[in-house]
Formats: structure tokens, sequence, C-alpha cells
């Protein structure tokens, strides 16, 4: 079992990208390998020229994993300060704090903190080294909306140094609005790699679904704004590549459409349909 | 610039009221019930030693084993929250990690004989400064091997198995190491509880009536045990943190 396959991915300094999947698309995995936790059994992962483990012992890297807590038996500054003193150059603790948002709770015991005041703090605990390429697994899980906002616009104000950032996360609007560049993974490899606009195109499509019996396919697809189109029955789902111009056109057209649904495609969905191709090809390939 | 890291690591330790409970104020307590009665009794099951100084010097192994072995308990509880994976995406080395563990040990154990020592001093107990100092010092060493094996439990058990094997493994270690009393001074029994680390532990109250403490025997027992435990401990941290 391979967790990640082939992945290819070269992320510039000061770059922002996100590695966007849903989950066991082997984000994590990519992420391990990226900080020297886990090593690839093939080819080779550079941090700044160098092997992840000597960039994490020269103090360059900061993360946040996906899972983990804090030790006990001592308070949120004195945490981050115990941090800090591994490192040759850290920030100054009180501002983490500050930029973090914990400068409040600095006093309190890290078993007192609830699930979105202890991410904070672990978010506090990987810029502290003030570290030049920072690593985030699913960081905004366990916060709640206003603490998302507030934690991404503390990336970006980090980002904004010149720092180069990575983080993982399921949810396409966070890839959108916080990165400059999305890797879309899904069954360990990368199936897309490009701007958010450009990858929003390729998942975030939508699809109508309504009743409209003894209309032919080829006449549906033939609408404006409609990239595909499957039958089911007395019903149709039109998968839309511009869901506005296609529902006008569609009531333009056949008036006597009803029971209209339009949704979202689902992340999952969506990676579904793009790793669908590849895997035709690749039985393909087997069978021949 | 690793000083802090070691103050912070030393802070936490005092702050944990697990560890007192069990390696501070449980010997002490123990101390009082047990050797207070005896108070006079100068030749402990012929012995030889005051009965105070025997069990000063019995729960000062029973108190210092206990605060060696705390770390492992530590140890886990940081594994299960996914600490040791946060600390090696730092500089930190795994030579000064441990290096830190073993320093938090031995300044817990050095409180709870402080303390045991204070104490057999009510009860009496009165040594030459030369020979608390070599009783001291052997302590100190005999305490080698429970380090290594605090790393080691630690890194090998997870944080539910770990306070059984550790209550347990105390108790017996006392017990057979001559905490409570002598068990037996010849045959099979006998050679095996010299073949204990906590045997000679206990053996190093003997410096206070002048004897040589440690035989050759005792000093191999002791190399043996700190290398063994030390090599168990130091494989089982590595498994834990190799790269999958």
């Amino acid at each position: 079992m391979h967790a990640v396959r082939g992945i290819d991915v070269t992320v510039a300094a000061g770059e922002t990208v996100a590695l966007l999947g849903p989950n066991g698309a082997g984000k994590s995995t990519t992420i391990d390998m990226l900080l020297g936790l886990a090593r690839p059994d093939d080819g080779s992962v550079r941090v700044f020229g160098r092997a992840p483990e000597d960039a994490v012992a020269a103090g360059a890297v900061g993360a946040m994993l996906q899972t983990g807590a804090l030790i006990r038996d001592l308070n949120v500054r004195e945490l981050v300060t115990m941090v800090a003193s591994l490192y040759p150059e850290p920030l100054a603790v009180e501002e983490v704090l500050k930029l973090t948002g914990v400068d409040d709770i600095a006093e309190r015991r890290t078993h007192r903190l609830s699930g979105g005041q202890t991410q904070r703090v672990r978010f506090a605990i990987a810029l502290v080294s003030d570290p030049e390429l920072l690593v985030l697994d699913e960081p905004t899980v366990a916060m709640d909306v206003e603490g998302r906002h507030g934690f991404w616009r503390t990336m970006r104000a980090f980002a904004a140094r010149g720092k180069t950032v990575v983080f993982a996360t399921h949810y396409l609007e966070e890839a959108d609005a916080y990165a400059d560049r999305v890797v879309l993974m899904a069954h360990g490899r990368v199936v897309a790699d490009g701007p958010p606009t450009e990858i929003k195109g390729l998942v975030g499509s939508r699809t109508i679904r309504a009743t409209l019996p003894g209309v032919a396919e080829e006449a549906l697809e033939a609408l404006a704004g409609v990239a595909a189109v499957e039958r089911r029955g007395a019903a149709v789902v039109l998968r839309c590549t511009d869901s506005d111009a296609a529902i006008r056109a569609l009531l333009a057209e056949h008036s006597a459409v009803a029971d209209i649904e339009i949704a979202g495609a689902g992340l999952e969905e969506a990676f579904l349909r793009l790793t669908a191709d590849e895997a035709d090809e690749e039985s393909e390939a087997v069978a021949s | 610039m690793r000083s802090a890291y070691l103050r912070y690591e030393l802070l936490r330790t005092l702050r944990n009221r697990r560890f007192f409970v069990f390696s501070l104020i449980f010997p002490l307590i123990l101390f009082f019930v047990i050797a207070g009665p005896q108070k006079d009794n100068h030749n402990f099951q012929g012995t030889g030693v005051p009965a105070p100084l025997y069990f000063m010097v019995g729960l000062v192994s029973f108190g210092a084993m206990a605060a060696m072995l705390s770390s492992g308990a530590r140890i886990a509880g940081e594994r299960e929250v996914g600490w040791n994976r946060q600390l090696r995406i730092t500089p930190l080395k795994p030579r000064e990690y441990l290096r830190a563990k073993v320093l938090t040990a031995y300044m817990m154990a050095g409180i709870s004989i402080a303390l045991l020592y204070a104490s057999g001093a009510l009860l009496g107990v009165r040594i030459e400064a030369g020979r608390w100092v070599v009783m001291t010092l052997l302590i100190l060493v005999g305490l080698i091997p429970f380090a290594a094996l605090g790393i080691f439990i630690g890194h090998q058990l997870t944080v539910d198995a770990i306070g059984p094997v550790m209550g347990g493994g105390i108790s017996l270690l006392a017990l057979l190491g001559g905490t409570w009393g002598p068990l037996a001074t010849s045959g099979f029994f006998y050679d095996v509880t010299r073949a204990l680390p906590s045997y000679w532990l206990v053996q190093a109250s003997y410096v206070a009536l002048g004897d040589h403490p440690w035989s050759g025997l005792g000093w191999c027992v002791m190399a043996g045990w700190s290398v063994i435990l030390g090599v168990l401990a130091l494989r089982a941290f590595r498994r834990d943190t190799a790269r999958a």
C-alpha cells in the first residue's frame, strides 16, 4: 500500500501553496515527508536544497501537524518560550502571543484550553521559530468561523514577510481564498496543479438536476454552459461549466422542465470524476 | 539556548501532582510509620544496621526508583499527545532530549533523597559527613539503570500500561532488593536478589557502618544493568522516532 505515489511538486520561496484533497488523498503523508517525519521509498525530498531533517535542524521549518495536543503543567507563555528556546533566532514570545491572539490566555495552563485555543497555541509554536517555511496540516479543524478568519489573517500577514507557506486542507474555499497556488491531490497523486481560479473551475462546477422526459441528450448538451449530460429515466443531470448560463438556456428552450435542483459538486465528487478518468486509462493500459 | 528548555522541563515536572504523591509523600509516610516505632532498634534483623537507617536507605531506594521511573510516565504522556513528533520538527537533538529527561529524573530523585535524609535525621540517624557523601554518590550511581529503565518504558509502553507496570515493578524491585528488610542471606533466592540493581541500591546503607558497600559483584551487576537497559532504552527511543 502506498499513501502517496509519484508526487512531483516544486514550491518556490515566498509562495503560499495549498495541498487540496479529500481525506485519504495523501496530504498528511506528503507533509510528513516534507518535514522529515517520513521518508519516501523512492525519490527524494529537498527543502531549501537540503534534506528535510537538515532544514529542520537549522530551524528553518515551522509546522503545525494535523494531530497533537499540548504538554501539561505549563502555561501558554511558558510553553511558547520553551519551544522558542530551541531555535537559533526565534521571534519575541510576546509578539507571537499577540500575533496569534493568545496573549489574553498567556497565563492559562495548557490543559485548560478549548479546542480552538489549543489550535492557536499550536500555531504560535509553529511561528515562534520565525521559520522560512511554514507547514500547516489542516490547521483550522476545531476552530469556529471567527477563529478561522483570524487564523488565516495571521497566516497571510506572516506569508507577506516573504515566507513560504504550505498548507493542507480539504476545504476548496480555504485553498481558493488563501493560496497563490493549489495542488490538488487524490488517491496519493497530484491530479491538478495551478492557480486557485483554475482549480476552482475544475472542481467547483455545479450540476443541474431536473425532470425532463422526451428530450434527446444531444439537444441538452448543445445548451450554453453544459459540459455533460446524463439521463436517468425521466430525470436528467447536466454537469455545467457555467450553471447560470445553462439554467437560462434550459428554461428558455425546454419550458416543460420541472423539479429543478442546482447543486455545487462536492469536492469529493469532483475528485472522483477527475481521478476516474485516470483509473480508466490505467485499467486500459493493463488490459492492452 | 537549551538551558531554558531544561528549566521548563524541570518546572513541568515539579508541577506534576502525581509525582509528589507517589515518589515524595508516600515514601515519607511509610518511613515514619515503619521506622518510627523501631527508632531505638540498633540492630535491625541482625544486619547490624539501626532500623531508622535501614529504612531510610530502603525508602530512599524506593522513592528514588519511583522518581527515576516517573520520567517514563511523563514520556508516555508526551508521546500520547503527539509532543514527540512536534519536538522532532525542532532543532532539539535526540542527545539533548535524552539528557533533559535524565537530568529531570535525577532532580526528582534528589528531592526524594533529601527529604528522606532529613526525616532520617529526625528519627536519630547520625552518620559521619564523609559517609553521607559516599552513600549518596553510591545511590546516584545505583540509579543509572533506573534512568535508562524510565526512558525505556516511556518509549515502549502506552500511558494506560505504564501505571500498573511502574507500580508493580517498583514494589517488586523494592521488596526483592530488601527495602522492607533482608529477604535471604544464602541460597538460590539470595543469588537472585543480588542480581537486581535495587539490592545494591539498598546495600548502599552499609557505608554508614564503615563497611565496603559494593563488592566487585555489586559493581558488575550495576554496570551490567546499566548497559542492558541503556541499550534497550536507546532502541526503544530510536524505534519510536524512526522515519516510516
